[in-house]
């Protein structure tokens, strides 16, 4: 588009790296917003203090967690109970981190630092699928607004959940439970396209964390599809990798 | 209480994510390796569509494949994210009506 080489030209890389992010991460603040209204309705009926609800946005930044918190928090559960049930649950930031700071090796520790501390199964699908700014001048600052976006978004959603409580229509909240899923689904679908085995590497990933989810718990089986899904792209990538 | 919860949720969360961005200049991954990690996003994108999707309306799980399947068509027609994932809100709702 021309609007955006104008940009390119007259703006400094830095500032149309950050620009940038903030588009490609405003998908992601869609689907936060909504969830992060529910949680907060959640954990004011948890019994946490609207500084705790907000606090935990700001301190955790990791959706599924903070709902299981909230829930375990009601029901009288002991701090280490929540804090291992938490720790299975995000665990598999591990893997999404490796995999995305692999990518990102080059940049300062001063840069992936925060970029890691950002990292979300949202903000990473979203990242690791737009590489190219990697390679480009500024790159970090791209992903630092991408997150920061997404972030900005969880925590104002969790104050403003906590402070109205329910003031979206139920049937408006519970469609727009499927933002996230449609998220993940727009980003797969145009490498799938160029690509077909990596939506092979999804297919599998997704019988994996199907069958494993039989037998063990959300965070595990996530854990497994991507990790097992994963390998089998050491296959099906082999030579028409990039 | 509720604090030092929040904290310990808070330090567990963020451990394994920052792990790697201390670690992974020092590493030399071998080819596979490295194919692994660049097959990850894929894999953990399929992790978290599905069944996660069918949860969408527990209820009717059937709604959640629908949305997913209008978010599948709208994204081969080349269409942005955001209307992607617009058109499948858009779709639940009107199943739910």
């Amino acid at each position: 588009m021309d609007t955006e080489t104008a940009d390119a030209q007259n703006t400094s890389p830095s500032l149309h790296m950050v620009r940038k992010g903030i588009a490609t991460g405003f998908p992601i603040m869609l689907g936060y917003l909504p969830i992060a209204l529910a949680y907060g309705v959640l954990a004011k009926q948890a019994g946490m203090s609207i500084t705790e609800l907000t606090l935990m946005s700001v301190m955790v930044f990791a959706g599924a967690s903070q709902f299981m918190g909230a829930n375990m928090i009601a029901l009288g559960a002991g701090t280490a109970e929540i804090v291992v049930a938490t720790f299975v649950l995000n665990f598999r930031h591990f893997v999404m981190s490796l995999s995305l700071m692999n990518y990102l090796r080059h940049f300062a520790l001063k840069w992936k630092l925060p970029i890691s501390m950002g990292l979300t199964d949202e903000t990473f699908a979203v990242s690791a699928l737009h590489t190219d700014e990697a390679k480009k001048e500024k790159g970090s600052y791209f992903y630092l607004a991408l997150i920061l976006t997404a972030y900005f978004a969880w925590i104002v959603g969790s104050f403003l959940g906590g402070i109205l409580g329910d003031v979206i229509p139920e049937q408006l909240s519970q469609s727009m439970g499927i933002a996230l899923y449609a998220m993940f689904i727009g980003l797969l679908i145009p490498s799938v396209k160029k690509h077909w085995r990596v939506g092979l590497i999804a297919v599998i990933a997704m019988g994996i964390n199907f069958v494993c989810s039989q037998f063990m718990s959300e965070g595990w089986a996530i854990i497994c599809g991507t990790v097992l899904g994963g390998l089998s792209g050491v296959f099906l990538l082999k030579g028409d990798e990039q | 209480m509720i604090i030092a919860i929040i904290i310990g949720m808070a330090i567990v969360t963020m451990i394994p994510r920052i792990i790697p961005a201390f670690i992974v200049d020092k590493l030399q991954f071998r080819d596979w390796i490295n194919s692994w990690l660049g097959a990850i996003p894929y894999a953990a994108l399929g992790a978290l569509i599905f069944p996660g999707i069918l949860s969408v309306i527990p209820e009717q799980p059937v709604i959640g494949l629908v949305g997913g399947a209008v978010a599948v068509l709208l994204a081969f027609l080349g269409l942005n994210v955001i209307i992607v994932v617009i058109g499948a809100i858009l779709t639940v709702f009107l199943m739910t009506m």
